[in-house]
């Protein structure tokens, strides 16, 4: 199908859904799909014409016939390879998109934290994401327009002024489903109040070898002085598609990290975006993606200094084998209000072939005269010298090789402060690079 | 123990070496000594394995094991050791984990247990006294913002930790004032026996007052011109390399 085939396909969807609604049609919320399938009918998918799409050609996922997966009957032995032991004091489980209460186990919570599906949400008390979804994820291409339209599924996580979420929250987005190529599109909101807290692990995983697409959109509010960490874990096979979108926005005095660990996928976009819209606002950005094969991974980037004293610190390092693509586009906007920035980005990748590719492209525009930014790109290939030096003291050259790898993402593990996930992350490194 | 027999190679089509003769028995010491361009630090790579040197002639064999043959971590497990002349900063990988990896490999290589956490700390500690090694600098990455003396005693501590048979130091005095030297030749030192063998590559005479070589070997051109014993490298401090490189005593011009 071509991109106008596969447009209609989906506006067609849309439609059928529609007429099955009953009262739900006539929802404010629903409005703000109408709206977004509106926009989805002018935008159409991203083609290489639009600079930024041009170097991830999204063509190759127009040869499936994608459907809505089902649920599936798992068992929780099922997802136990996929939890991080010490991390799961709450989690949450999607399959195919769809919310599993039997899977799901959340702890009891101080009154007034709300996590609890998009869905039931939605049902119950709808006015508590009214004013938020769509508000910060911009519909400015056809993916975030198709999953605003779609939107019905996905995490709400509210945590109200002084509270805070202890432990983590796993969330799990398990896509699959034999014989058929499922379109997934979680819709996922978080929003804090003043001095909260809440650590987040996103993990993406795949049950059968299909092609599925996740389509995700998330927005992550950050209230005044809180605290909110994300570890995103992309780990589909590589045959899927995944398209991802995090919108955050920082109020006073807040601190908001920001993990995108890519292994998976045919091709992964990811657009991951913060506005530091606030004074004395910390963002951090990190990312660390090995791909092999055909993969092709696309980090696209956007901090959005609007106000002045915030820091940023951005690190993305990529690791391409074989014939496998990265892209990376950083953006960092420093607004003429926003003197006193102080905005850091680096991004590094290796190269393990002569086949494999990166395009990397820092982006600072800067409109404040009282500003400290640096940035600095850097592409190269595994330092032949030190892979002899080890060598010749006896470690063969495949663990070498691994040392070495590990060693340039050591940057990244550095900044980790939690130790399991330190770990979980080390493990699942070495296991990609065998 | 290692005897390398007329043997030839190329580095990208020049000949480097052009038909070396050496014998080294267990508990010698050898020193090649030779003007810069000689071909020192080029033998020293071809017994440990780098790649980029092309054997056209010869061989090279350890305790009677074809080395030509190996890669350079069977070469490393089978006994033999470089030090580098200008050893590899490795950001990222700890001097500590970099070593235990490294010698449990040999050690699985020898049919050993490997050392487990607590035990190869001791093994550790008790190495790093030999050299003198500062704790520190175990536990940053590997040579990364040593300088250039603390790279050189990492080495000879890696020497000391892996107890190789034969061990080949390449200019491993470049760089050292006095007490670096003094330091890294007690690490030499202490590490001969009866059972193992050092090579010293030196293009100066001064490292030979601390290790003191059994046999001096003087490399001209790719090819050994002198060998004697631990005089001659005192006669070439005082007469230079163009003593032997132009036999016929003309003076030449510095």
């Amino acid at each position: 199908m071509d991109n106008t085939t596969i447009k209609e396909h989906y506006i067609t969807e849309f439609r059928k859904a529609e007429e099955n609604m009953n009262g739900e049609a006539s929802t404010a919320f629903h409005l703000i799909r109408k709206n977004a399938i509106a926009k989805f009918d002018e935008l159409g998918f991203p083609t290489a014409k639009n600079e930024d799409w041009r170097f991830t050609n999204v063509s190759p996922l127009f040869k499936f016939d994608f459907k809505k997966g089902n649920t599936v009957k798992l068992n929780n032995s099922d997802i136990e390879k996929y939890l991080i032991n010490g991390l799961n004091e709450n989690i949450i489980v999607f399959i195919n998109g769809i919310y599993s209460v039997e899977l799901s186990s959340i702890k009891k919570q101080d009154n007034g934290i709300v996590i609890d599906s998009l869905k039931n949400v939605l049902n119950t008390k709808p006015e508590l994401v009214q004013n938020y979804i769509g508000k910060f994820a911009e519909i400015d291409n056809g993916f975030t327009a198709l999953n605003t339209a779609f939107a019905s599924e996905g995490i709400v996580i509210i945590i109200p002024d002084n509270l805070q979420v202890k432990g983590h929250i796993h969330l799990l987005y398990i896509t699959g489903e034999e014989g058929k190529h499922v379109i997934s599109q979680p819709r996922n909101l978080i929003v804090t109040g003043k001095n909260c807290r809440v650590n987040i692990i996103e993990s993406y995983h795949s049950r059968t070898n299909e092609a599925n697409l996740v389509n995700a959109v998330s927005e992550v509010v950050v209230g005044e002085n809180s605290f909110v960490e994300i570890y995103r874990l992309q780990q589909e096979n590589e045959s899927s598609f995944h398209i991802n979108r995090t919108q955050s926005i920082l109020a006073a005095s807040s601190t908001y990290t920001h993990y995108s660990v890519t292994l998976g996928g045919a091709i992964v976009r990811n657009d991951t975006n913060i506005k530091l819209n606030a004074e004395n606002c910390t963002g951090n950005l990190y990312g660390l993606y090995l791909t092999e094969g055909s993969q092709h991974v696309d980090n696209h980037t956007l901090i959005d200094h609007a106000k002045p004293r915030c820091q940023s610190n951005e690190m993305y390092k990529g690791v391409l084998n074989d014939n496998s693509r990265g892209v990376f586009n950083g953006k960092v906007f420093v607004r003429e209000d926003a003197q006193k920035t102080n905005a850091y980005q680096s991004n590094k990748a290796i190269l393990l072939t002569s086949t494999a590719i990166i395009d990397t492209k820092p982006q600072l525009e800067i409109y404040a005269d009282d500003v400290k930014c640096s940035h600095g790109a850097a592409i190269g290939q595994l330092d032949n010298e030190a892979v002899f030096y080890l060598r010749s003291r006896g470690i063969d050259e495949e663990l070498a090789r691994k040392v070495l790898i590990r060693a340039f993402a050591n940057d990244i593990f550095e900044t980790i402060a939690n130790d399991i996930f330190h770990e979980h992350l080390n493990n699942l490194v070495f296991e990609k690079l065998k | 123990m290692l005897s390398v027999k007329n043997l030839f190679v190329k580095v990208e089509d020049k000949e480097i070496l052009k038909g070396i003769n050496l014998e080294v028995k267990a508990g010698e010491v050898h020193a090649i000594m030779g003007p810069n361009g000689s071909g020192k630090s080029t033998l020293a790579n071809v017994i440990a394995g780098k790649e980029g040197y092309e054997v056209t002639g010869g061989e090279v064999t350890l305790n009677g094991t074809d080395l030509l043959d190996m890669n350079p971590e069977e070469r490393a497990r089978e006994g033999v050791f470089l030090a580098f002349q200008y050893p590899v900063e490795i950001p990222g990988v700890s001097n500590a984990t970099f070593l235990k990896t490294a010698l449990n490999e040999i050690r699985k290589h020898k049919g050993q247990d490997e050392l487990d956490a607590l035990n190869f700390l001791k093994y550790m500690k008790e190495k790093m006294r030999v050299v003198g090694i500062d704790e520190k600098l175990i536990n940053r990455p590997v040579n990364q913002g040593f300088s250039g003396g603390e790279k050189k005693r990492n080495e000879i501590f890696q020497l000391q930790m892996l107890q190789p048979t034969l061990a080949v130091l390449d200019e491993t005095d470049s760089g050292l004032d006095i007490d670096a030297l003094k330091i890294v030749s007690a690490g030499v030192n202490s590490f001969r026996s009866k059972t193992n063998a050092v090579i010293v590559v030196t293009h100066y005479q001064r490292l030979l007052n601390y290790i003191v070589p059994d046999y001096v070997h003087v490399l001209v051109n790719g090819k050994i011109v002198k060998s004697g014993g631990k005089e001659l490298a005192l006669e070439l401090e005082e007469k230079g390399y163009d003593w032997i490189s132009n036999p016929k005593g003309e003076a030449v011009a510095v």
